[in-house]
Parts: C-alpha cells; sequence; structure tokens
C-alpha cells in the first residue's frame, strides 16, 4: 500500500514515532508546556484561517449540506462507539459515556496530519474542511456526557461548567476564530500572513507531533491496564466512524480528499479538548480509559493506518 | 515588629479543576492568593490534563476560621471527585487586617 508508506516515512509521521521511542526509553525528550500551548495554538490558528479562506471562496450554499452532515455525525458517532464499547469492554457506565465523549469528539492534529498527506500527494480536498472539524467538536461530546445520564446526575453543575469549557476553550475559540479571520480577510491581506500561517505550518507539525509522540508513548505504558477488549475498540471504533465519515461525505458530493478528511473527523478521537471537558463533567470516570484509547492507541493508529485506509477507501468510492 | 497570627492553606489540585476552585475560594472568604503550576504525583495517579499544564499549588492567607470553611467545602465537593490535596501552617503576618 503506497499511501500507507508514504504517510509512514514523512517527517511528521517519523517524528511522532520518536517521540514514541523517546518515551518509551524515558528520555528527557520533551518541549516545555509552554511551547507545547503555543505550538497548539498556532496549528489551531492557522488551520482556521485556511478553512476560513476556503470558506470565503466556496460560499455558504455549497458548505450547508457537508455541515449539516457533520452535525450528524457528530450525534451518531459516540453512540457507536458507546455501543462497541459496550459489546467489547466491562467499563462502568460512565467510563463508557466518557471514552464515547472522547470518539464524538474530534482531533485537531490527525485532521492537519492528513491535510498535510492530501497536500503532499496533490490530492485536492474542499479548502473549507476546517469548517466541519470546528462542528464536529463540540456534539460528540454532549451526547457522551448526556449518555452518561443517571449515573451523572448528581454531577448536573459540572456538566453546565463542561459545556462551558468546551466552547470558551482555547480550540474551539481559536479555531472558530480563525475560521471568521479568514472568511472576513481579503485574499490579499490573506497571503500577507500565509508565510507564517501557511509555509511553516508543516514544519511546526513535525514539532508538535514529536512532542505528541513522547505523550503518547507515555500513555502506551498503560495499555496493558487497559485489557484487550478496550484496545479492540479503540481500533474498531475509528475504522467503523471513520468509514462512515468517508461513505457520507461521498454521498454528500464531497471530493474524494474532502471525503477522506470527514472520514478523519469522526474517527479520530480527541484529546484536548473531550478529556477537560470530561474530567470536569464526569470526575467519577477513570481519565486512565479514555486518555490511552484516544493518545495511547487510537491516535498513533490512524497517524499512521487509519488515514491513508480514509483516503484509499474515498478514492475507491468517488 | 507587631505581627498577628494567621494560617496558611495550601491547595495542590489538578490544573483542571483551577478556575472553579479559585471561585469558591474567594467565595469562602479567601481575599487573595498565589498560584503556581507544577509536576506531581498522587495516590490518585490522577493527571487528566498532563499536555496542557500539570498541577497548580494555590496558597492563601487567612483567619482559621475561614481556613475551616474552605477545608470543609474542600471535603464536600473536591476530595471525593479529584485529585486535591490541601494543608494549613501557622502563619505570622504583619498588617494583619488584610488577611483577617
Amino acid at each position: 500500500m503506497p499511501a500507507a508508506l508514504e504517510t509512514v516515512t514523512s517527517p511528521a509521521v517519523l517524528a511522532f514515532l520518536l517521540g514514541v521511542f523517546a518515551a518509551l526509553l524515558r528520555s528527557d525528550v520533551r518541549l516545555p508546556d509552554a511551547v507545547h500551548t503555543a505550538l497548539s495554538s498556532y496549528l489551531l490558528l492557522a488551520i482556521g484561517l485556511k478553512g476560513g479562506a476556503g470558506l470565503r471562496e466556496a460560499g455558504l450554499a455549497e458548505v450547508a449540506v457537508p455541515v449539516l452532515a457533520a452535525v450528524v455525525l457528530g450525534v451518531v458517532t459516540p453512540l457507536l462507539a458507546w455501543g462497541a464499547l459496550r459489546v467489547l469492554t466491562r467499563l462502568s457506565p460512565v467510563d463508557l459515556a466518557a471514552v464515547a465523549a472522547h470518539y464524538g469528539s474530534t482531533s485537531l492534529v490527525t485532521f492537519t496530519a492528513a491535510v498535510a498527506l492530501l497536500e503532499s500527494q496533490d490530492e485536492p480536498y474542499e479548502a473549507y474542511a476546517a469548517t466541519l472539524l470546528a462542528v464536529l467538536e463540540v456534539p460528540g461530546i454532549l451526547v457522551g456526557l448526556l449518555l452518561a445520564g443517571g449515573a451523572a446526575a448528581a454531577a448536573g453543575a459540572g456538566r453546565r461548567e463542561a459545556v462551558r469549557e468546551i466552547l470558551t476553550g482555547r480550540s474551539i475559540l481559536l479555531l472558530t476564530g480563525g475560521l471568521a479571520i479568514g472568511a472576513l480577510s481579503t485574499p490579499a491581506s490573506y497571503d500577507n500572513v500565509a508565510p507564517l500561517f501557511v509555509t511553516l505550518f508543516p514544519g511546526v507539525l513535525v514539532l508538535f507531533l514529536l512532542d505528541l509522540g513522547v505523550l503518547a508513548g507515555r500513555r502506551l505504558r498503560d495499555v496493558p491496564a487497559a485489557g484487550p477488549g478496550l484496545v479492540v475498540a479503540a481500533i474498531a471504533i475509528p475504522l467503523v466512524n471513520g468509514s462512515l465519515g468517508v461513505l457520507v461525505g461521498t454521498a454528500v458530493g464531497l471530493s474524494p480528499g474532502g471525503a477522506a478528511l470527514l472520514g478523519v473527523l469522526t474517527g479520530s478521537a480527541s484529546y484536548i479538548a473531550a478529556p477537560a471537558a470530561v474530567r470536569l463533567a464526569l470526575p467519577q470516570a477513570n481519565p486512565a480509559y479514555y486518555l490511552t484509547t484516544s493518545l495511547g492507541i487510537t491516535f498513533p493508529f490512524n497517524l499512521v493506518l487509519g488515514i491513508p485506509l480514509y483516503l484509499a477507501l474515498a478514492r475507491t468510492l468517488g | 515588629m507587631r505581627t498577628v497570627p494567621v494560617v496558611c492553606l495550601t491547595i495542590v489540585a489538578e490544573a483542571v479543576v483551577e478556575a472553579r476552585l479559585l471561585r469558591d475560594l474567594e467565595a469562602a472568604g479567601a481575599r487573595g492568593w498565589t498560584l503556581t503550576s507544577g509536576h506531581g504525583r498522587g495516590t490518585s495517579h490522577i493527571d487528566a490534563s498532563d499536555w496542557e499544564g500539570a498541577n497548580v499549588r494555590i496558597e492563601t492567607l487567612l483567619s482559621s476560621a475561614a481556613a475551616d470553611r474552605v477545608l470543609g467545602m474542600l471535603a464536600e465537593h473536591y476530595f471525593p471527585q479529584f485529585a486535591v490535596v490541601a494543608w494549613v501552617t501557622p502563619a505570622q503576618v504583619v498588617r494583619g487586617d488584610k488577611f483577617l
């Protein structure tokens, strides 16, 4: 599978694997927290700006149906994840809901790595795809919190706070802010900032993935404790949800590149917005389960195998 | 110089509860605080946000009655669910009316 080989040998993925390797060796490789935060802010804003510029060119009519599809997928994917987890694992109801919320939400970095892959292969995609990222981030978490239902009723105040946390958190604010800036700015003024936000982007992504590799590598140590059922679920859920995203993307008329990106969005699990929100709203849930699955298993799986698979499926369908 | 006895309350908590904790602290009567972030490990082994900053350490000077209120609030709303520890040490301050 040449696409898979090309993904694995891209500097971004190799840097990620280097980070994982460093973590397994217990090396001191790690960016300072402030740099990590700054880089993730940069990636959010850059993805937002780029999507915004695409939004300006596409116009609302073209975007409406894919956005609607993304909202529906945002509700369906956590339910599918919840069902798979119920069958495959023996997690408590609160832990089930907490993990499902992560699969309902989406991963910026997986999306970013997929965009980088599409561009390196000259595969065209809808430039407004980042809008779908912003749309998909929230509903999945909310559905997950609702799934916790009675078990978490006591934490009702926490749920409100969690919603606030998601909506005012850095990821949503910078992403939607970037979309707005990109959509409102003129092409000439956008070109002025493009050297920082477009040209440097793949290099910054390499640096960020190195650091994320270290974090994922640390989580790998917890995998044995998670149990085989959860490991199987952490690979099966992205495959099912990702394929569903590709199918729906193709059905609503996205290009193969765009459908693959929608697959990446629905198949990936959040590990920035969702963990913070879930920790506040469902403190009884064990973070080891949702962090290990989303960051330790699903993220590396998608980065190396999932993205090329969704792209291959989209090309076959398209 | 004449000093007044107060207590220094130190709370170490996972970063995710920072905003909520500071609000509750103020409501319980703390008139100021100092916050630093750091790393650590506790019995819960919970670090729900180790990619977004680590633990926070909040120190505040207040009357022992106010410290009791804060500890009661922590015992009710935080200790059962979140990774939080707190302790109280005696302190002597000048300008006692600033803290009491």
